[in-house]
């Protein structure tokens, strides 16, 4: 099976001043098309770096990093722009959408910086994500019109309308509570029933145990990998919680 | 192709968004703009009045003026004077090949009575083509004849001023009139001329024939200047050589000597009295100029500012694949946008102002399609080079710092 990500040995220190700080020491990480990997670890292991790296934000200080075949360590700032244009969709905790600009536009933003030119619709393109992550009627309301959880379902469908390889989420459920994290990770875990490759950063254990495999980073290392053999259902995860929800209203 | 129109549509919209910004901002450059257009077209509209007026003096014109006597440089000042004679005016006028008329100007004035009325005024004596150097037709009545000028006739032609001053409710010709008591009969009126170029009424003046200035009022030998009107245009260089051949040799000037008069074309004059209002235009839009590159900084200010409130969206944008170019584009086009909006709305004011001058003052404002469009290119101009150093700043933003930043 092809690697979509193959990193071997990455190192990335950054010079703060007088001082070297050695944000990763070598990591070897590989994920599969199709896969659901979340990446675990405590704050200042090194989990924003390497995401920022997988995402084409930066550029490791040595190591090779190859994402779909392409070696992304001979690219120019050009050739990176692109990459993440075509290739990675990202999803961030404060969901980063642009202010008075509708959910709609949000999504087609992408769509803007493609230099390719295969999507003729951009309009409807974006209709079809945000179909697919279940608010197709909401894309004329802005972002403050919305909630949260909607608020981040816009942000996973711009992350999707340009097909890319992988969906990487940088603690996308850090900012909403427990029953609309939970709603979100239904949708990542639709999305890779479907066939999307999704790498999620996370330090919330819960969180993280909805995907099918589990890499845990300390000190700018791969300390332990985990297989979860039965995933977390969100969608019966959030049943429940809603279920319960409805007991103790009742009970009040 | 695409991208460029998505470019130019965000950075409308974020213009839009912010109207009441937007359009201070623009207000610098709306003011500079219309500010280096009025006042060029009050400069150009009063350069173009002058002319006008200095046109009408005559079509032509060559006015031939005493100056001093000197010999090889050594000028000998006013006291020594050479005025012409009878003599000069007569060899031009029998010798020239070029010349449509040649007149003598013999200049006085006086208090002048008539129809019960007195009025002080300038009493020219000229010749029998004067009328038609000057273009300026009778009214009423008929101009005196060379007969008139030869026999020293006390026959008198008003300016259409004196006229009404003297007469205001009847003809004049046929009535008498004494200046400095000595009477003389008004043979015509001369129609409505208007203002000099230096802005006196030309229309005060009572014209005899010089002969009768000279003798009956004057009492001297000496004409004050000669007024001469080439045959035509191209010709009034040839025109002008001819006249100081002539007189050189009517005064006896020796070939070391200079001249001792001075020859003044109408093109010489209106260039003097245009110079200064162009010299005026000049330094006006250069100060108007002035107030367009200080809209620019406001401009400028107005970006950078923008750039940093708007980090974290640059940071979205650098991280669903915007190149550094694209976001160099859409704050550059932001900036020209402001400021050629700025310009065209300046153009606007610029004309309707030019209207409210043309039509509320004395003034006139002439607007010349080619400032305006120049000061709509500067006004882009501007918004491309006050905006790169913004934009420039935006497009260098780190992708990861600016999505942090809060």
């Amino acid at each position: 099976m092809a690697y979509v990500i193959k990193m071997d040995s990455i190192t990335k220190i950054y010079q703060m001043g007088e001082v070297k700080v050695h944000a990763l020491r070598g990591i070897d990480f590989k994920v599969n098309e199709g896969e659901f990997v979340s990446i675990m670890g405590p704050s200042g292991s090194g989990k924003s770096t390497l995401m920022n790296l997988l995402g084409c934000l930066d550029t490791p200080s040595s190591g090779e990093y190859f994402l779909e075949g392409i070696n992304v360590n001979s690219l120019n700032k050009k050739q990176l722009a692109d990459i993440r244009n075509h290739k990675i969709g990202f999803v961030f905790q404060g969901f980063n959408l642009l202010p008075r600009t509708s959910a709609l536009e949000n999504v087609e933003l992408p769509l803007i910086y493609d230099r390719r030119g295969r999507i003729k619709n951009p309009r409807k393109a974006a209709l079809e994500a945000l179909d697919k992550v279940g608010i197709a009627d909401r894309g004329h309301h802005q972002p403050n019109q919305l909630s949260g959880g909607e608020q981040q379902r816009v942000a996973i469908a711009r992350a999707l309308v340009n097909n890319p390889a992988i969906i990487l989420a940088d603690e996308p459920t850090g900012n909403i509570d427990t029953l609309t994290s939970v709603d979100v990770m239904t949708v990542f875990q639709k999305l890779n029933n479907e066939g999307i490759t999704i790498i999620l950063v996370t330090h919330e254990r819960d969180i993280a145990s909805y995907a099918r495999r589990i890499v845990k980073i300390r000190d700018g290392k791969v300390r332990k990998e985990i297989i979860e053999e039965n995933p977390r259902d969100a969608k019966k995860d959030l049943e429940e919680l809603k279920k319960g929800q409805a007991f103790e209203e009742e009970i009040q | 192709m695409r991208l460029i129109k998505n470019l130019l549509k965000s950075a409308l919209k974020s213009i839009a968004k912010n109207k009441t910004r937007s359009l201070l901002t623009s207000l610098g450059i709306i003011i500079g703009v219309s500010a280096v257009i009025i006042m060029v077209s009050i400069g150009q509209g009063a350069s173009a009045q002058i002319e006008e007026q200095i046109s009408a003096l005559g079509e032509n014109l060559i006015i031939v003026f005493p100056g001093s006597a000197a010999t090889g440089g050594v000028k000998l000042g006013a006291g020594t004077y050479v005025r012409f004679t009878l003599e000069d005016v007569k060899k031009l006028k029998e010798e020239g090949t070029l010349f449509n008329g040649v007149s003598a100007i013999v200049r006085t004035g006086g208090q002048i009575i008539g129809g019960g009325n007195n009025w002080a005024t300038s009493v020219l004596g000229v010749s029998t083509d004067y009328t038609k150097i000057r273009e300026w037709p009778i009214k009423e009545g008929e101009f005196f004849t060379d007969r008139d000028v030869v026999g020293k006739r006390k026959v008198a032609v008003l300016g259409k001023t004196v006229a009404d001053e003297l007469f205001p409710n009847e003809n004049p010709v046929g009535e008498r009139v004494r200046i400095r008591n000595i009477p003389f009969t008004v043979i015509g009126v001369l129609s409505e001329k208007g203002q000099s170029p230096r802005g006196t009424d030309e229309d005060d003046v009572i014209l005899t024939p010089y002969t009768t200035a000279l003798y009956r009022l004057k009492g001297g030998r000496y004409i004050d200047m000669i007024l001469v009107s080439a045959v035509s245009k191209d010709q009034i260089t040839q025109a002008q050589e001819e006249i100081r051949t002539l007189l050189r040799e009517s005064h006896r000037l020796h070939l070391w000597q200079d001249d001792d008069f001075r020859i003044r074309t109408q093109t010489e004059i209106i260039e003097r009295a245009t110079e200064t209002s162009k010299v005026l235009t000049l330094l006006l839009g250069a100060i108007a100029a002035v107030s367009l590159i200080v809209g620019g900084i406001g401009i400028m200010n107005i970006m950078l500012v923008s750039v940093t409130e708007r980090t974290r969206e640059i940071g979205i944008r650098l991280s669903v694949g915007a190149r550094s170019g694209d976001i160099l584009i859409q704050f550059l086009s932001e900036a020209t946008v402001l400021s050629l909006t700025g310009g065209i709305i300046g153009i606007l004011l610029s004309i309707g102002v030019a209207f409210l001058i043309n039509r509320f003052t004395s003034l006139s404002a002439l607007i010349n399609p080619g400032i305006v469009l120049l000061s709509f290119l500067f006004s882009g101009g501007i918004g491309v080079f006050f905006g790169f150093y913004p934009a420039r700043k935006a497009a260098n933003l780190n992708p990861i710092d600016a999505l942090r930043y809060e």
